[in-house]
């Protein structure tokens, strides 16, 4: 898989990429592909997501939405084929092999870019997943082409590029990147940044199968084994309906006990900022934030936390904001719906015993009446 | 055993300026660090050359100030430090780095003894992208293990490495082969306190200081902001929401009125709530 034949000529401008002049060989390059990631059977929901994004840009560019399913034999595919045109695809391409049952760097990209070279997209987006991003990168420097990281937005410009927009410097500030003279433009997004697109069920359509030419010898690279994560750490904090999360001003690790009790009493999942997980009262997959997790939940109840842009782009696509907060000049009262200015550390004991009051069989017993 | 860890030394603040032509960031007059994520590969580098024997090349690609990253990692123990600056690699998007990267690696192969393994760290804190290591990995054909969490053994004799890996959901066990690259995942393990015998021995260790030509790059077309495919168009602040958060009064209430006052302000925003928490919660 040597990448020295796929070095490509540069075009001919002195600084090359800044203006737009697409190569010939590169003007066949059309479609928006998004990568259905498919793993010990599941599809992720990141690739609904992208498949709601991707339908938004084929529809400006006036082009197909596909869907790439790469996997082992078996029922998996048919379903994972069957939700992408649920979601939106209009075709799916799938590459069914037996050394894709388990994400290997080396036969996933060889699926990728082979199918990349045959049926040429404009566009491929993939979910900022581990394995997402351990594909990704393989796949564009394979294929010599740009690649943009954790987008937070995605656009068509007016000559047809796509304008990817993602945070930089921890979400100080946003930047827009294009690829402008190279194909296929790539670009990655994290789970839960793009909102979940309407589900309808729809006839299977065009379906179009590629064969790989790899075999189970040929790969190096061998899974011994796949241990599950443990319950605290399945926490599915990106995906939660309702998310109480701490932050500095709680003081010390035991007040993480209050955001617990709360969370526990309304059937919430619970998280924290980064700083705490850099002092290590909590483990890093509780981590809320552009570095950590995106939620998008109903209910957001933020204790503690003063609200840092890289915190803020990681919870703004929650519905309903609540925040806590000693400091009536945090940050987080600006981008808050609600907000209480008091101390979280006595506030969250009264918080959660009014939950736990007004949720009791007792008091909707009298609603319902 | 030789390894080689690339690291990058980013600003250690949010003190950030753009240029206003090219819409690069500006990185003079910010302090520096060795990228944190960096430190748990360089330990791991460090544990397994003390294991192993041989020695620690550490790279990095950077302006000429950079080398203040490489001496702090000779301070921890590493043996040999190489510094890739060269005008020709301003602006430099990930390919172009990653390019850049790869070539050096190769040149300190041929200098000082082909690689068994590279180290990234997972990515860095100013770009974020996690790409550099994969695309290392792959111009250089070397078998690319990510998000490791652990090295459970390496056998020098069969070529041969197993790990545990980071992937959805859970821990991937891996076997696979030398030469490879591995990103090391954070809280791994902790950065070692240098020695007095690795401070005393990075001050005597010259940095080598290597240009484009020195790491035998010949087309420079493929370098900096020539080499790269991206382009950044725009860079701007995100825009403040228009109002504020909404305060619940506090003054001469109890905690448990505040309490109520804020869950009915909640309810009357998001009404079907009520019911979704009753009947997940209070079991």
């Amino acid at each position: 898989m040597s990448t020295a034949n796929r070095e490509t000529p540069r075009p001919a401008a002195g600084r090359a990429g800044i203006k737009k002049e697409l190569p010939e060989r590169f003007k066949d390059y059309r479609h928006v592909w998004v990568f259905i990631e498919l793993e010990r059977g599941q599809v992720h929901p990141v690739s609904f997501e992208l498949l709601g994004e991707g339908r938004k840009l084929a529809d400006k560019l006036q082009v197909q939405l596909a869907g790439v399913v790469l996997g082992p034999p078996g029922e998996a595919i048919g379903n994972a084929v069957a939700e992408a045109f649920a979601y939106g695809a209009d075709l799916v391409y799938i590459v069914e092999a037996p050394v894709l049952v388990d994400y290997r760097n080396e036969p996933f990209t060889k699926a990728m870019t082979d199918l990349v070279d045959t049926h040429k997209p404009e566009i491929l987006l993939l979910g900022a997943t581990t394995l997402g991003r351990d594909l990704a990168g393989s796949v564009a420097t394979t294929l010599q082409t740009g690649l943009t990281a954790d987008c937070t937005e995605l656009d068509v410009d007016t000559d047809g590029s796509l304008a990817a927009t993602r945070p930089t410097f921890g979400g100080s500030l946003l930047c827009t990147i294009y690829t402008l003279n190279y194909r296929p433009q790539m670009a990655t997004v994290r789970p839960r940044v793009m909102p979940m697109p309407q589900r309808a069920d729809k006839p299977v359509g065009r379906v179009i199968r590629h064969k790989l030419s790899a075999a189970e010898d040929e790969i190096v690279t061998k899974v011994l084994g796949f241990l599950p994560d443990n319950q605290s750490a399945k926490a599915n904090l990106a995906y939660a309906d309702v998310v109480v999360a701490g932050g500095l001003g709680l003081g010390a690790a035991e007040n993480l006990q209050l955001v617990k009790n709360l969370a526990r009493a309304i059937g919430a999942e619970h998280g924290c900022s980064r700083p705490l997980i850099q002092k290590g009262w909590m483990p890093a997959d509780r981590q809320i934030g552009q570095t950590g997790k995106t939620i998008r939940p109903k209910l957001y109840i933020a204790a503690g936390i003063s609200g840092a842009i890289q915190h803020r782009v990681g919870v703004e696509g929650a519905d309903l904001i609540v925040a806590i907060n000693t400091d009536p000049n945090a940050p987080i009262f600006d981008f808050a719906h609600l907000g209480i200015v008091t101390d979280a550390i006595r506030f969250l004991p009264a918080l959660t015993e009014a939950f736990t009051r007004r949720l009791s069989p007792h008091s909707r017993d009298k609603l319902a009446s | 055993m030789h390894i080689v860890i690339c690291i990058k030394q980013v600003p250690d603040s949010a003190q950030i300026r753009v240029h206003p032509v090219t819409n690069t960031i500006m990185r003079q007059g910010v302090p520096t660090i060795i990228n944190p994520y960096d430190l748990f590969a360089l330990e791991e580098a460090l544990r397994l050359r003390d294991a192993y024997g041989g020695e620690v090349t550490v790279l990095t690609m950077g302006p000429p100030m950079a080398e203040a990253a490489l001496r702090k990692a000779l301070g921890y123990g590493a043996d040999r430090a190489v510094l890739l600056t060269d005008r020709y690699f301003a602006g430099s998007d990930t390919l172009a780095t990653s390019f850049a990267l790869s070539q050096a690696i190769a040149k300190v192969g041929e200098t000082f003894g082909t690689p068994d393994i590279v180290f990234t760290g997972k990515q860095t804190i100013d770009g974020d992208t996690a790409q550099v290591g994969p695309g290392i990995a792959k111009r250089l054909d070397l078998l690319q293990l990510t998000y490791v969490a652990k090295i459970a053994s390496v056998d020098l004799d069969a070529r041969e490495i197993k790990v545990e890996r980071r992937s959805e959901g859970g821990t991937q066990m891996l076997k696979s082969r030398l030469p490879c690259l591995i990103t090391m995942l954070e809280g791994t393990n902790e950065i070692r306190r240098g020695s007095l015998k690795d401070a005393l021995c990075a001050a005597r260790t010259r940095v080598l200081k290597w240009s484009a030509a020195d790491a035998g790059i010949e087309d420079l077309t493929k370098c900096g902001l020539r080499g790269s495919p991206t382009v950044v168009k725009r860079v701007f602040a995100p825009t403040a929401r228009a109002e504020k958060a909404v305060q619940i009064d506090t003054a001469e209430k109890t905690l448990r009125d505040i309490a109520d006052a804020l869950i009915a302000a909640i309810f009357t925003r998001q009404p079907a709530l009520e019911h979704e928490l009753a009947f997940n919660g209070g079991a």
